[in-house]
């Protein structure tokens, strides 16, 4: 929320501020690829599954009987091994694929009865995505391909290059403006395709794997770009992603896809300590855990703090705890934002935790 | 038993009746190629030899290299000197020609069949046959549509080239990556948009290997044309066979090779970006001033060639 926004208010900045409107909204969606559709609807209606249906029909279901909603400016997390779906539902959000049932809506629109012109003018202004092989334009100039969808939406070649050389500065590319995107590394070229996913300044953004192409570091690297972007403007983002530490990180909340359907949407906290099936539980036994607590998350209120060792707040990280606990003589105090003890951590309670999530 | 199909009479009686029906179609056909044949010829053979040959040095500097410019002088010079320059320059019209046709109705039947898989499957057959039959066979419907001359020796010719193109148009756009044509999409592109920023660009490499073999094409066959009146250096080869004149057919195999060489260097280029890092500082003195001077008779091929200046440098 900047304060030009707030003195000049125009209608989308509006929206854009009213935190909890609901900005996407997917209702029942199916997609079923080949074959009959409503059969395969039928058969799935009678518990029949994607295995058993492709085998009497040769339909696949790729995405089955989907709901959700993101609110404005929320960071949603789509998770979920490869074939789970994932790809097919954000094409459905922007119907790079026609949902076959269900509606998809965005800003209260629904999407999926729109005309072409209509679904071409919300392409244009309400969203853009970030593609996970970059999908750059070979041919043009890195601020070119920044001002990509400016250049299809008809602005002025100065009005754009401004704008989209204003998106490279944002992801810290104002000096390769003139390049070509062959002379940048993976991680340089997924910034332009951010940037020009920004440039038309989207209340929407989809990212489809955007960071899975690129090296470890690199992808941390743009994962907390990413999470100062949101901060500096905050944006919807739908996010698709198959690694939990990244949907940890950037996710407000993260949805599980499991053979096309939704097993589980919640908090990342939420999906760690409670999850909903063995499949859910898969995606984090290798995941440091530790990275993912809190202080607040494993204070017990049922022990008693030791005497005069240091208070930790509640969204201290496991790090922090470890250094205080280790050198404390017992459990350590841990207070949260209002200032009220929330319990203790002891050595052993935090040994187990650590434990856990070797 | 006897069994006869009498395939060679159903296509005798199927050209007299297109003779017969479509003469004023067939005269506006012929009409519209001599036109386009003559303009050629005469931008080319308007200028004396020195400058040709300046502007193709200068076209083998800027596109290839040094190296290669100083080929195209001596070639050049060769020509000269077998006094070999004006078949040369004919077979260079009519090689530009036959491309050009060949280009302007084979891409947009390319693109039209990468957008079709009806129309792909249905296009692929004729092209095929369009490219096993032997080459002498387009001389004889051409000849008793068109007479004898330059028109029946172009048109044979366009018909003998232009499956490569089309064939890699179709097959360049079909092989555009997929994220790249959804980024399109995304972003709003319609139809024609999506052609022209996403597709038509990233295909163009394998749409210039179809247009530098639609070139190789057209000038094999020129020689060939001949037989029916089509001039040039193939005129110059079929006297030393029918004299047994040894060295002359000599000279004029030569004289294609030289050229066959240029065109191909030269358009092979256009496929993959300049090389010529020593002298990319021409390209951009040349960039605008070349094409309009050196591309006279493929106009097209200057227009679908320029987005990909810049890729290397």
């Amino acid at each position: 929320m900047s304060d030009a926004a707030l003195q000049q208010p125009s209608a989308r900045d509006d929206a854009r501020q009213e935190a909890d409107e609901d900005r996407i909204v997917v209702e029942n969606a199916y997609k079923i690829f080949g074959g009959n559709p409503d059969e395969a609807y039928r058969l799935l209606g009678e518990g029949k599954t994607k295995d058993q249906i492709f085998r009497e029909t040769g339909a696949t279901v790729a995405v089955q009987d989907a709901s959700f909603t993101v609110k404005s400016g929320e960071v949603f997390v789509i998770m979920g091994l490869s074939g789970s779906g994932k790809s097919t539902m954000v094409r459905m959000l922007n119907r790079l694929i026609d949902p076959t049932f269900g509606t998809v809506s965005i800003n209260g629109q629904n999407i999926t009865a729109m005309n072409r012109k209509a679904l071409i003018d919300l392409r244009r202004r309400d969203m853009s995505m970030v593609f996970q092989s970059f999908a750059l334009m070979p041919h043009q100039t890195v601020l070119e391909n920044a001002a990509f969808g400016l250049t299809v939406s008809g602005r002025d070649k100065a009005d754009r290059e401004a704008r989209a050389l204003e998106a490279l500065e944002a992801v810290g590319l104002g000096q390769n403006a003139r390049s070509y995107p062959s002379e940048l590394s993976g991680g340089m070229k997924q910034r332009v395709g951010l940037a020009r996913a920004l440039a038309n300044d989207p209340p929407v953004l989809l990212m489809d794997e955007a960071f899975s192409a690129l090296d470890p570091l690199i992808r941390t690297e743009m994962q907390d770009e990413l999470i100062r972007l949101q901060r500096e403007h905050r944006r919807t983002i739908v996010f698709i992603s198959h690694d939990l530490d990244e949907a940890m990180r950037i996710g407000d909340r993260i949805a599980i896809m499991q053979d096309g359907r939704f097993v589980q949407i919640d908090t990342p906290d939420k999906i760690v300590s409670e999850p909903a099936n063995d499949y859910v539980r898969s995606f984090f036994r290798n995941v440091d855990v530790t990275q993912v607590f809190k202080a607040g998350d494993i204070a017990d209120p049922g022990v008693q703090p030791g005497d005069g060792v240091t208070e930790i707040s509640a969204d201290a990280s496991l790090d922090e705890v470890l250094s205080i606990v280790s050198n404390a003589d017992g459990p350590a105090p841990v207070t949260g934002e209002d200032g009220k003890r929330l319990g203790a951590i002891s050595k052993t309670a935090l040994l187990k935790t650590f434990d856990k999530s070797r | 038993m006897e069994f006869n199909i009498e395939i060679g009479d159903g296509v005798s009686a199927a050209v007299d009746y297109i003779r017969n029906n479509f003469q004023d179609g067939l005269d506006g056909i012929a009409t519209v190629i001599e036109w386009v044949a003559d303009g050629t010829f005469i931008a080319l053979d308007i200028m004396p030899w020195w400058l040709l040959t300046a502007l193709l040095v200068v076209l083998s500097l800027w596109r290839v290299g040094w190296k290669f410019s100083l080929f195209t002088l001596g070639a050049m010079l060769l020509v000269v000197g077998m006094g070999l320059w004006e078949e040369t320059v004919n077979t260079l019209a009519l090689v530009l020609t036959a491309t050009f046709i060949a280009l302007v109705v084979g891409i947009p039947i390319g693109i039209a069949m990468s957008r079709n898989d009806t129309l792909e499957t249905l296009v692929r057959p004729i092209l095929d046959l369009m490219q096993t039959l032997p080459p002498f066979v387009y001389l004889i419907p051409a000849a008793m549509f068109f007479g004898l001359g330059k028109v029946p020796g172009t048109i044979a010719t366009i018909v003998f080239a232009m499956p490569p193109v089309v064939r890699l148009t179709n097959l360049g756009i079909r092989q555009v990556s997929e994220e790249n044509v959804e980024a399109g999409l995304a972003f709003g592109c319609t139809d024609w948009q999506l052609l022209s920023k996403v597709q038509f660009p990233l295909a163009l490499p394998t749409i210039m290997a179809g247009v530098n073999q639609t070139i190789m094409l057209a000038l094999s066959m020129v020689v060939i044309a001949s037989m029916i009146g089509a001039g040039g250096l193939g005129n110059t080869v079929l006297t030393g066979i029918q004299r047994l004149d040894v060295g002359l057919g000599f000279e004029g195999g030569l004289g294609v090779v030289v050229l066959a060489i240029l065109l191909d260097r030269i358009t092979q280029s256009f496929g993959h970006g300049a090389t010529g890092g020593l002298f990319s500082f021409l390209k951009s003195v040349f960039a605008t001033g070349s094409r309009a001077e050196g591309h006279s008779g493929t106009r097209d091929e200057a227009k679908e060639a320029s987005p990909a200046h810049g890729r290397n440098g």
